[in-house]
């Protein structure tokens, strides 16, 4: 198995998730999205484990899974809040900051 | 080494064309759906790469915790559970270069710099021991940030999320 052929699923994917955290307007879609990029993240980790032979990328991905599982929850509360408050959780509507 | 590539070949399919799913569907739920088949096509990857702990805990964090939180947002916003045409932005067609330029630059890069080589198939395997090793030696400050992050990350979900 060549090095590059998870490096450039890993590449794929993100750039996928890139796309989706632009195009989506829905927040539980933009969040998911944000999980394929963390995902990638960690393919490309786990590659490099095995290339170099040396266990640390497998903690870093370990770190990364529970950092993601932390984001995911703390991201849907403030779905959840939004959507309380304002009966819609389309991040187009949410532009006070805009000025 | 052959069927190797050809189990890669069929998962990295299947994880591609869900990845597209996910960020193409007008069905939130599908979309979650999607995700699943992207996520355990990761921990099939895994296994490939010898990483059978991180295989498992990608099985039982993302595909048990995660995807179920995601359905309860889902349900809980009462986002339309049938298809639902306002999911993109008006600019959503901007994305499309931008992840083609992205991912031009990287294979660029990734080609460039790695080439042909190959992976160790002889090497010594790394077990789960070292990992434990890693994560009590000298990763041990990060852990214990990280089970801060989470215990603060859990109170402050309950703390959003809470009616009163």
């Amino acid at each position: 198995m060549l090095v590059n052929q998870f490096l450039f699923l890993s590449a794929l994917l993100f750039c996928i998730g890139v796309y989706g955290v632009i195009a989506r307007k829905n927040a539980v879609l933009v969040l998911m999205s944000i999980e394929l990029i963390l995902n990638a993240v960690n393919l490309n980790f786990v590659a490099f484990a095995l290339r170099n032979g040396s266990a640390d990328g497998h903690t870093f991905a370990l770190y990364i899974i529970a950092i993601a599982a932390a984001e995911v929850g703390v991201g849907l509360g403030l779905v959840l809040l939004i959507f309380r408050n304002r009966r819609t959780i389309s991040l187009d509507d949410l532009s006070e900051m805009k000025g | 080494m052959v069927a190797q590539n050809i189990g890669f070949a069929i998962i990295a399919a299947a994880m591609v064309v869900g990845a597209l799913r996910v960020v193409t569907t007008t069905n939130v739920v599908h979309a979650a759906l999607w995700l699943v088949v992207v996520l355990s096509g990761a921990a099939a990857q895994y296994i490939l790469l010898a990483a059978e702990f991180i295989a498992v805990t990608q099985v039982l964090v993302y595909i048990g915790a995660v995807m179920v939180l995601f359905l309860f947002g889902t349900m809980l916003t009462r986002s339309r559970i049938g298809t639902d045409s306002g999911l993109n932005n008006s600019y959503a067609k901007l994305g499309i270069p931008v992840a083609m330029v992205l991912f031009a630059a990287m294979s660029l890069a990734l080609a460039d710099s790695f080439g042909t080589e190959e992976l160790p198939t002889d090497s010594s395997l790394i077990n789960t021991q070292q990992i434990s090793d890693q994560i009590f030696g000298p990763y041990l400050l990060p852990f214990w940030a990280l089970s801060f992050v989470l215990l603060a990350a859990v109170i402050g979900a309950i703390v959003l999320a809470r009616k009163d």
